[in-house]
């Protein structure tokens, strides 16, 4: 227990004190909600799908969660090359319990950083319909900041260094960024883009957000649920043993 | 289960691919001692530590460390060392207190006593005035100091020092070895260190073993190498055992990584 707690403090500490980062990462939603959130909100309108901004928020936060969850479990790699992986595996503690104090950590700030984009999304006019509707939003924004942080921890094990980083931020994290639906409706794309749709995990962010926030569903929120939580578990289990093969 | 040696090691090899980084080797080391073990870049040192802090797997002979399996026995073995790596390992992101009260927690060692030697242990090694400082504000033998302190948080029984003094300075070496030694005669803590600086060797340890290209060379005494290879200096029997050729040693990742980090954050270290 005290293993996973320091693992997860050493996070938020490394977290909260680098403030470029922070500030770094609201970068990107806030261009997302300025320049589309205005730039197509007339032209959605006008096309019958209401408000854009509305539309937008939930999408926007999930990607908040989705880079900086990715970002935080790969981060592992840089311990593995400063050295202070070395540190923590030479300690006489379990494997599964230093695995899961790092992503708990990751998903703790990625979490937060969240939460932040939801605020910011408020000042762009982004109204929610209910309050209450909040308490399962941030169950929806922590098992995602889980289950990515969980898969980052799990790619960072198998890679010794960062030359695959721009890979798997090309090829894994931007595609589920942009075909999630979190910039458009997947009602009435068409059959290929539906099916990919269905395959990407930040799909059911985005929809869980959009059920919780602003009452429209594509998948339907227990759907949404399950599949966020059956993926996390998984990828705990799949990160946790890629992890224990970690050798220096 | 008690030993008389702190580290017993039986035809151990280590294979990657096709290469062989450990070819056999056998040797022990006696609880209480400093042990050296040399040898050129690339030959097999930090291999063989690796496989005893339980960092590798060997693939095949056998390992004992103050009795027990490192790799059957994990935690036990775990527990009865500590650690200098050769290269920093250090948070750098965190403070001196803060990297030594990980390490302590992760030992579990228990907070009244955890704070008492944390203290006791900055005082030694002359970082008490720096304890809420940033690593990343360190000097290198600041940092190795603050190595050793860690390493010795939860009382170890050996203490596996990799290239300990490489890069400092005079005076910094000479400070360090002075704990070291104080360590060894008062708390009797075995030390198992590896050295290119061969005065250290000759002046610290008791036992020193040469090895080259994954197999042992030779084990003895810095007298008895002398005598054995009829030479003047421990230098001279080191290269006269080893070749003078010269080794490539593979830039480690972390080279390149330490330029990139550089570029990214905008800053040199």
């Amino acid at each position: 227990m005290k293993t996973i707690y320091i693992l997860w403090l050493r996070q938020l500490k490394r977290y909260s004190r680098s403030r470029s980062r922070i500030i770094g990462s609201l970068g990107q939603p806030v261009l997302f909600l300025f320049a589309l959130g205005f730039g197509f909100g007339p032209i959605f309108a006008r096309a019958g799908g209401g408000n854009y901004m509305n539309f937008l928020a939930p999408g926007v936060i999930s990607q908040g969660i989705l880079f900086t969850a990715v970002f935080s479990g790969i981060e592992l790699i840089w311990d593995r090359q400063f050295g202070f992986l070395k540190e923590t595996l030479v300690a006489p503690v379990g494997r599964f319990e230093i695995m899961l104090g790092r992503t708990l950590g990751g998903a703790t700030i990625a979490m937060a950083q969240g939460v932040i984009i939801f605020f910011l999304t408020l000042l762009f006019g982004f109204r929610p319909v209910s309050v209450l509707g909040l308490i399962p939003a941030f169950l929806i924004m922590f098992l995602t900041a889980l289950f990515f942080t969980a898969l980052g921890t799990a790619i960072a094990s198998m890679l010794q260094d960062f030359q695959g980083f721009q890979l798997i931020m090309n090829f894994l994290v931007m595609p589920m960024f942009f075909l999630s639906g979190s910039l458009f409706p997947l009602d009435s794309v068409p059959g290929f883009l539906k099916i990919i749709s269905v395959i990407d995990p930040l799909s059911y962010c985005v929809d869980g957000l959009r059920s919780t926030l602003i009452n429209v569903s594509h998948f339907g929120l227990s759907l949404d649920l399950v599949v966020l939580t059956s993926l996390s578990l998984l990828t705990l289990a799949i990160g946790s043993y890629l992890f224990s093969k970690i050798e220096i | 289960m008690s030993s008389a040696f702190a580290v017993e090691v039986k035809n151990l090899v280590k294979t990657f691919g096709d290469f062989t980084a450990v070819n056999d080797i056998s040797f022990s080391v006696p609880k209480g001692e400093i042990f050296a073990f040399l040898g050129p870049n690339g030959a097999g040192k930090t291999t063989t530590i690796k496989m005893l802090t339980t960092l590798l797997r060997p693939t095949s002979g056998s390992l004992h460390i103050n009795g027990f399996d490192p790799v059957k026995e994990q935690d036990s073995v775990r527990k009865s060392f500590g650690i200098v790596f050769q290269d920093p390992s250090l948070d750098e992101e965190l403070t001196a207190y803060e990297n030594m009260e990980f390490h302590g927690i992760l030992y579990g060692v228990e907070p009244n006593l955890r704070h008492t030697r944390i203290k006791d242990l900055l005082e030694i090694v002359e970082l008490s005035d720096r304890k809420d400082s940033f690593v990343k504000t360190f000097s290198g033998g600041m940092r190795r100091r603050l190595e050793i302190a860690r390493g010795l948080l939860h009382h170890p029984s050996i203490f596996f020092l990799d290239e300990p003094t490489v890069g400092l300075d005079p005076q910094t070496r000479n400070q360090i070895w002075e704990y070291i030694k104080k360590l060894n005669e008062l708390e009797g803590i075995t030390i198992f260190f590896t050295t290119h600086y061969m005065e250290e060797a000759e002046k610290f340890a008791g036992d020193i073993a040469i090895i080259d290209r994954g197999k042992m060379l030779t084990k003895g005494t810095a007298a008895t190498l002398k005598k054995q290879t009829q030479t003047e200096t421990l230098e001279d029997a080191f290269l006269k055992l080893t070749g003078h050729a010269i080794r490539d040693e593979e830039a480690s990742g972390a080279d390149h990584m330490r330029m990139r980090r550089q570029m990214f954050h905008g800053k040199t270290r």
